[in-house]
């Protein structure tokens, strides 16, 4: 009886099936509606204004939820801080907030996942694709978690060869059909033969690179159905993994902790099983790499290493591991990253 | 006929010819709902869903309980500005849908000027917020008002045009000379420290000061076109432009000077959300409130007293979307099928002004 | 397929030209059938939703027959409805039509996203391109040269419009109505079926508008696939004059410079690329304002049109 009462309230900022980000958390979701003893109800376009306050509220007041995961990173400042301190016997659980003790509510945790070191993986795959030595990003906006990404994806392939550049082009939206293919067409007119992306939903990147016979990685979810013959792996969540163990956490009267992250190892994420056209020689440099990422502490950023504007980053010795919390605060473009980040 | 009988009936008279208009204007569009809300029923019944728990989670969502009024209320106050901005040119026979550019260079003016005053006597500092608000907000939409006046340009196009390069500029802005480098993942002006907030009213739910504020801008707005000289000339205009420019009426001044006010008026929905809700200047400020103002403006027949009721109806159907999403298994998308029926079926209803013998006062002179 | 040359530079109006291509086709189709409509006298700002309708519909027919064109003549047929209900509507005394395409704008965006939910992962065919770049050895001009059919079945339908405005007698039927309502009854025309007819055709053309961006370009059905194209392209009328081969130009002009944001960034011009992607708004304003003149304010113009009465 006990167990039944747990309700987990699941908020998405688009849609559930977005092939993306929304996809993502929705099948963590689902993994978790699997469990016993648990109520899911989930709510999705909800934009982050006062309405996801009210969602909020409504899941708590309506349906008596108790843990509550607002997945968008918008949700949490100001809507959770301002919603969290009224109902303190209520958790909620934002995914990519910088929680800390001094200065947010103790009901309140964060959690997210070093897919940096996915795209990474990502670049490798992409340095022994690419024949033109250019490789493409779609972007959407120019914020840590997304040049993090970028960097890691041209030192990936930069570790197979350090000629390589990559080309990134912003969107400006997370969400924008027309422009992100209008920016995989710009990428590939500039002899681009790899492309991936950090939008919500990469549907339309995949589709339209492959479109013009570039290879893709995938990122967010698994996207090789869009493009079977040209996917080569995809950094993707694997947030069913991290759900089920909070969940099971909260039910034997457990406390989640208030600042979660993980990677490969802890099975925040995972990659998406390799493409046909991944060659032997790239599959075994991609499984060693992968090996090494495993072990903990991947040393992505390591000096001497400038950014794009030749302003140092990194002095000779110095490195900056995947849990660095300063990689969470990134503002620059490594040297070979063709963009500005404003 | 006598003299006793005449005067005896021409009080009559006049009391139904002043009552009669004032009760079909309510009884028309009442019927209308209820009977967009039935078409609304067929559609749900046709789904095998049932409307009788559709409306009941409305009610519980949206007008039951004090949390739900909550949630109803602290959706309305962008709406009622976004309305005016609507209203106040409709009133000159001007059709400007571009509202959302002013909300959202609104609240950039007052992200803007509150993170440049942080420190300043918070009086003061909240003022100025308010001014270089309306004022951005003014310039734009009054912009719109005078490229018709002095080149002739559509105000409607013009209008739609000015939002998409208004939500450009919030997002230039926003993500570059004033992007505040502590927001992180989501590029923000400098937080506003509480003495620049806006707070709640003390009305026993959380509902901040904006939904007060658009109620009186709503019967202020009411009173300058229904009592004032200056809307009696806005009237004219917008009846006939032609005969108004005979009349020597100054049209473009009339002009320039509704568009202006109305996009003040939106830009104070920018205002509020960022003083009220987010605390700085961001994306989120494009929320679609200014493309949801038509809609309400259009239902209230562009009469800012009906745009308070509206407004509420409307946001009480958004804040039950999720619940009906949760219960009843509907896409979001639901709410926005219902507000598209109702909508289309209140338009209709105009067709029946004046149409309907018992509103005439000659179906009572028995 | 040979490698990518390297067209530095030349990749920008090579873009533009390109995106004019791939991006202007809703556009064109969504202004030919408000071109249609507004000559008639009458407004459709639902287009947008029926728009965003036939994206739905055209990707739902297309997914469950396996033939993109029936997707096409679905979400061409779908619109129509969406049209004729307008057109019915309409003619009733005291219903403002500007009001009403708002409404229908909103439930047919509404009906969209509400039934569209189960297609937004099936992956359904695309329509078929034809390359006129065959003659170009350079990848990046061969593909900017892969042309929809239905581009050029909207060029050519631009062409007969004007046609048939200028030459047939229903042009004139539809123009005499849009010029005055009295003088077309006088003559024996019936305005409110030729306005009807007239909505339906255009509410049908946008439908097909549609089903290009579910279909082609992007090529698959989301509820963000339509970002205002159906309202710019009842913006881009005005500016073209009611006249469809201006709308043709207009809608390649919007596309071509909607592809100026990304190709800038692509060759290294990345800063404020808001203000680039902007660039078809700014352009279209400056345009309209330097067009216009506060004597003949609407050149052009079908009088019977409500927005310029």
């Amino acid at each position: 009886m006990a167990m039944s009462d747990l309700t987990v309230g699941f908020i998405y900022v688009g849609a559930k099936d977005d092939f993306g980000y929304n996809q993502a958390h929705a099948e963590g979701a689902a993994a978790v509606k699997a469990l016993s003893g648990v109520k899911v109800i989930e709510e999705e376009n909800v934009p982050e204004t006062v309405d996801v306050q009210n969602t909020m509220e409504s899941m708590i007041n309506f349906d008596g939820a108790t843990l509550l995961f607002p997945t968008s990173f918008g949700y949490f400042n100001p809507h959770i801080l301002e919603i969290a301190p009224k109902h303190e016997d209520i958790r909620f659980q934002h995914c990519g907030g910088l929680w800390s003790a001094d200065q947010h509510p103790g009901n309140v945790g964060s959690y997210f996942g070093y897919i940096g070191m996915g795209q990474y993986l990502n670049g490798v795959a992409a340095g022994h694709a690419s024949k033109s030595k250019k490789i493409g990003f779609v972007a959407a906006k120019p914020i840590p978690q997304v040049l993090l990404n970028i960097n890691a994806f041209l030192l990936g392939a930069r570790s197979v060869d350090p000629t390589i550049t990559c080309q990134v082009i912003f969107t400006g939206e997370w969400s924008l059909a027309v422009k992100e293919a209008e920016a995989t067409n710009a990428l590939a007119d500039q002899g681009c033969d790899v492309i991936t992306c950090h939008v919500d939903g990469p549907k339309v990147v995949m589709e339209t690179a492959a479109g013009r016979d570039a290879f893709v990685c995938g990122y967010h979810a698994n996207q090789s159905p869009l493009a079977p013959e040209k996917y080569l792996t995809g950094a993707e969540w694997n947030w069913a993994e991290v759900y089920t163990s909070m969940i099971k956490t909260v039910q034997s009267g457990g406390a989640v902790d208030n600042f979660v992250r993980g990677g490969l190892q802890d099975g925040f994420i995972k990659m998406s099983p390799l493409g046909p056209a991944v060659s032997d020689t790239a599959r075994n440099q991609f499984e060693a790499t992968k090996a090494e990422i495993m072990k903990g502490g991947f040393k992505v950023i390591s000096g001497p290493m400038k950014d794009n504007k030749g302003n140092m980053i990194a002095s000779a010795g110095e490195s900056f591991a995947e849990d660095d919390i300063a990689l969470e605060s990134m503002d620059y473009l490594v040297e070979g990253v063709l963009g500005s980040t404003s | 006929m006598t003299d006793t009988t005449t005067a005896s009936f021409a009080p009559r008279h006049a009391y139904l010819a002043l009552w009669l208009p004032r009760i079909e204007a309510v009884v028309i569009p009442l019927a209308a709902l209820i009977s967009g809300l039935l078409v609304f029923s067929l559609f749900l019944l046709a789904l095998g869903k049932s409307p009788v728990e559709f409306y009941s989670l409305i009610y519980k969502a949206g007008f039951s309980s004090g949390f739900s009024w909550k949630n109803t209320l602290s959706r309305v106050a962008p709406l009622l500005f976004a309305a005016l901005c609507v209203a106040l040119p409709a009133r000159l026979g001007l059709v400007v849908i571009g509202g959302e550019g002013a909300i959202v260079l609104g609240g950039l003016a007052a992200g803007i000027t509150g993170a440049m005053l942080i420190g300043a006597p918070a009086g003061i500092a909240m003022l100025m917020m308010v001014l270089m608000s309306a004022l951005v907000g003014a310039l734009w939409i009054g912009g719109v008002g005078w490229m018709r006046v002095k080149r002739g340009v559509n105000e409607t196009i013009a209008s739609l045009l000015m939002a998409y390069i208004g939500i450009a500029l919030l997002n230039h802005f926003v993500e570059g000379p004033f992007r505040d480098p502590a927001s992180l993942n989501k590029p923000s002006t400098a937080q506003l420290p509480d003495a620049l907030r806006v707070g709640d009213m003390p009305i026993g739910i959380e509902v901040h000061w904006g939904f007060g504020a658009g109620v009186v801008a709503c019967i202020l707005c009411w009173f300058i076109l229904d009592k004032t000289t200056i809307g009696f000339a806005a009237r004219i205009t917008g009846q006939n432009i032609r005969a108004a420019q005979v009349q020597a009426l100054p049209v473009g001044r009339l002009i320039i000077g509704f568009t202006a006010a109305g996009g003040a008026l939106a830009a104070l929905a920018g205002f509020f959300e960022v003083s009220a809700i987010h605390g700085a200047a961001n994306g989120s400020l494009i929320a679609g409130y200014g493309y949801t103002g038509i809609l309400i403006s259009f239902l209230a027949r562009h009469n800012p007293l009906a745009i308070i009721p509206v407004a509420i109806l409307l946001a009480g159907f958004e804040a039950s979307s999720g619940l009906i999403q949760r219960r009843m298994d509907l896409p979001d998308a639901t709410i926005l099928v219902l507000q598209g029926i109702v909508f289309v079926i209140l338009l209709l209803s105009e067709t029946l002004y004046g149409r309907l013998a018992i509103f005439r006062p000659s179906y009572w002179r028995v | 397929m040979s490698d990518p040359a390297d067209i530095g530079l030349w990749g920008v109006p090579l873009a533009m030209l390109g995106g004019a291509i791939r991006v202007s086709t809703p556009f064109l189709f969504v202004s030919l059938g408000e071109c249609l409509t507004e000559r008639s006298g009458r407004m459709n700002l639902g287009l947008e939703g029926t728009l965003i309708f036939g994206a739905m519909a055209g990707y739902a027919a297309a997914y469950h027959s396996g033939s993109a064109w029936f997707g096409v003549l679905a979400a061409g047929f779908a619109g129509m409805w969406f049209g004729l209900f307008h057109g019915w509507v309409c003619r009733f005394k005291g219903v403002n039509d500007i009001a009403m395409g708002i409404a229908l704008m909103l439930l047919g965006m509404g009906l969209a996203f509400f039934f569209g939910k189960p297609y937004i992962q099936p992956v359904a065919p695309d329509l078929p391109a034809i390359s006129l770049g065959w003659w170009s050895d350079i990848p990046q001009v061969e593909a900017a040269l892969r042309v929809n059919v239905l581009f050029i079945i909207g060029a050519v339908l631009a062409l007969a419009m004007a046609w048939m405005f200028r030459a047939t007698r229903i042009g004139l039927k539809v123009r005499v109505v849009g010029d005055s309502t009295a003088a077309a009854r006088a003559i024996g025309f019936n305005p409110d079926l030729v306005r009807l007819w007239s909505t339906a055709a255009g509410g049908a053309l946008a439908g097909v508008g549609g089903a290009y961006l579910s279909l082609y370009y992007p090529g698959s059905w989301n509820e963000g696939i339509s970002s205002g194209q159906g309202l710019m392209a009842i913006a881009l009328v005005i500016f073209a004059r009611w006249n469809p081969i201006n709308c043709f130009w207009a809608a390649l002009l919007f596309g071509g410079a909607g592809a100026l944001g990304p190709a800038l960034q692509s060759v290294g011009v990345s800063s404020g690329y808001y203000l680039f992607f902007a660039a078809p708004y700014i352009l279209t304003l400056i345009l309209l304002i330097a067009t216009s003149s506060p004597d003949r304010a609407l050149k052009g113009a079908p009088s019977e049109l409500s927005i310029t009465k």
